[in-house]
C-alpha cells in the first residue's frame, strides 16, 4: 500500500547520521524532522540565516525576530548560530550542508529535478531550491510516486522547467526508494505491500530492479 | 569628529535625492528585518518607476507591498514573490517586470555589487531557465553560469542597534539580507530600533561597520507576523 506523508517522512528521517547538519524543504521534508531518531543529533539549516532551528515557540516566546524559511516563527536549539542569508548560502553552495530534503513536480533519470514552476499557471519563485539542488552533498526529493491523475513523476527527461540537473541521486516516494544511477532509476525497497511491478508499471523513466530489493521500513 | 555622526532625524531627510528611475536594494526576508519607515516615506513621496532589488515583496497592504498600491515599482528582482495579490495582478497586466533570482544568488549579487565585484560564477542555475542567454564556463568538470553583481542607488536596510556612526547590529534572523543590502546603496540608510553613541557597541560585534553607512534614523516598528505559528498548533 502507498505510505502515507508521515510515512514517508519516517522513511526520510532513517537517511540521517548522527551529526548531519540537514536542510529541509517545505512539506514532507519539514515533517522528517519529527522522525529523527532519539540516539542521534542533526541540526537544521534554514536557508534565511539560522543554524539549530528548533521546535515551534509556545504563546510567550513568539518573536517576531525569529522565523525560518517558510517565514514561520521558530525557536533555535542550544549550539545554534544566526548569520545573514549570504553566508547561509554560502554553507549551502560551499557543499557544507550534508543532506538537501526536497519536493518535486518531476525527476529524471539523469538527476535533473523541476519543482519550482508550471508554465500557464503563476510563477512565484525558486526561492532557495536551485541553490541548495546545485550545492548539498545528498539531495533527497520526496513526492507521490505518481500524480492526482496517475501519470508518472519519474520519468526519462524533465517536461518541466528544471530547478538543477545531474543532481538528484536518491528519491523517496510514497511507493519505493529509488536511486539514480548511469542514467536510470534503481529500485532499492518497496513501500510493505508495494511489488516490483508496481513501481515499474508506475515509473515512466528507465528503472532497474536489481535481485536485492527490500522492503521499506516504517 | 562629527563628521562621522550619520544621525538624521526625520524620514525626508533619509531619503533625500530618491528620484523617479533609481534602483533601491532593500534589506529583509518577508516582513522579518524591512525598514518599515523608510519604505512608508518612499510611499508618501510617491517616487514612481522604481527597480526595487528585496527577496520578496511584502504583503498585500504592509512591507514593500505598500509601494504596489500607487504603482511605483516597476521592476522586482526577488527569488519569491508568492504573498500578495497585488503584485500578482499588477504583473499578469503587464504594469510590473520581475526578474526571479535565486535566493543565493540574490545575496550574492548584493555581497560582490557591494565589494566591487562584477560578476561571479556559480552553479546555481546551470541549466534552467535562470541560465539561459547566461556565459557558462567549466571549472573542474562542472559547468557554472556567469552572474552580474547588483548596486542600488539607494540601500535600505533595518537594524536592531545601530551607533551614530553608522555601526550595525541586527537581531536574530532579522538579520537576512540586511548586511548585503548595506553595502550596495550608493547611498545607505539604516533605519534602528535604537541609535547608540559611537563606543557602546562592542567593535567585535559589529555586523555591518560604519564606513558602507551614509544616514541612520531612529525607528519605531509594527514588526508584523507573516506566519505566526506556535507549538500547541503544531
Amino acid at each position: 500500500m502507498a505510505l502515507s506523508r508521515e510515512q514517508i517522512a519516517m522513511r526520510v528521517a532513517q537517511e540521517f547520521k548522527d551529526g548531519d547538519y540537514v536542510n529541509l524543504g517545505i512539506g514532507i521534508p519539514t515533517l522528517a524532522a519529527s522522525y529523527v531518531p532519539d540516539d542521534i543529533s542533526v541540526m537544521l539549516q534554514s536557508e534565511n540565516g539560522l543554524l539549530g532551528m528548533g521546535a515551534y515557540p509556545t504563546d510567550d516566546a513568539v518573536d517576531a525576530d525569529m522565523i525560518n524559511a517558510g517565514k514561520e516563527t521558530v525557536t533555535a536549539i542550544t549550539g545554534a548560530s544566526i548569520f545573514n542569508s549570504a553566508e547561509s548560502f554560502a554553507m549551502i553552495r560551499g557543499g557544507h550542508v550534508d543532506f538537501t530534503v526536497l519536493g518535486a513536480f518531476e525527476v529524471d533519470v539523469n538527476g535533473n529535478i523541476a519543482s519550482w514552476m508550471i508554465p500557464g499557471k503563476l510563477i512565484k519563485g525558486m526561492g532557495g531550491a536551485m541553490d541548495l539542488v546545485a550545492g548539498a552533498k545528498n539531495i533527497i526529493v520526496t513526492m507521490t510516486h505518481t500524480d492526482k491523475h496517475g501519470n508518472s513523476k519519474l520519468l526519462d527527461a524533465c517536461t518541466l522547467p528544471l530547478t538543477g540537473v545531474n543532481c538528484i541521486t536518491r528519491i523517496i516516494t510514497d511507493l519505493a526508494v529509488l536511486e539514480v544511477k548511469d542514467g536510470a532509476f534503481v529500485l532499492r525497497e518497496c513501500a510493505p505491500g508495494v511489488t516490483p511491478e508496481e513501481v515499474k508499471e508506475k515509473t515512466k523513466g528507465a528503472l532497474i530492479v536489481p535481485d536485492d530489493v527490500t522492503e521499506m521500513q516504517v | 569628529m562629527s563628521g562621522f555622526n550619520k544621525v538624521v532625524t526625520s524620514y525626508e531627510e533619509a531619503m533625500r535625492g530618491l528620484e523617479d528611475g533609481m534602483t533601491i536594494i532593500a534589506g529583509g526576508f518577508g516582513l522579518c528585518g524591512i525598514p518599515e519607515g523608510l519604505i512608508n516615506q518612499i510611499k508618501t513621496m510617491g517616487t514612481k518607476q522604481l527597480t526595487v532589488v528585496s527577496n520578496n515583496c511584502g504583503v498585500d497592504g504592509f512591507g514593500l507591498g505598500l509601494l504596489l498600491e500607487d504603482k511605483q515599482i516597476k521592476k522586482m528582482v526577488s527569488s519569491y514573490v508568492g504573498e500578495n495579490a497585488l503584485f500578482e495582478q499588477q504583473l499578469l497586466n503587464g504594469e510590473l517586470d520581475v526578474e526571479l533570482t535565486p535566493q543565493g544568488t540574490l545575496a550574492e549579487k548584493m555581497r560582490a555589487g557591494g565589494a566591487g565585484i562584477p560578476a561571479f560564477y556559480t552553479a546555481t542555475g546551470y541549466g534552467t531557465p535562470v541560465g539561459e542567454g547566461k556565459e557558462v564556463k567549466t571549472f573542474n568538470g562542472r559547468p557554472y553560469i556567469l552572474e552580474e553583481s547588483i548596486t542600488g542607488d539607494f540601500a535600505i536596510v533595518k537594524a536592531w542597534k545601530v551607533d551614530t556612526y553608522g555601526n550595525c547590529v541586527y537581531r536574530h534572523t532579522a538579520q537576512n539580507f540586511n548586511p548585503m543590502a548595506a553595502t550596495a546603496g550608493k547611498i545607505t540608510v539604516v533605519e534602528a530600533e535604537e541609535i547608540v553613541e559611537a563606543g557602546q557597541l562592542a567593535p567585535s560585534e559589529i555586523h555591518t561597520p560604519g564606513i558602507y553607512v551614509n544616514r541612520v534614523i531612529k525607528g519605531s516598528f509594527e514588526k508584523r507576523i507573516e506566519r505566526r505559528v506556535t507549538a500547541k498548533e503544531a
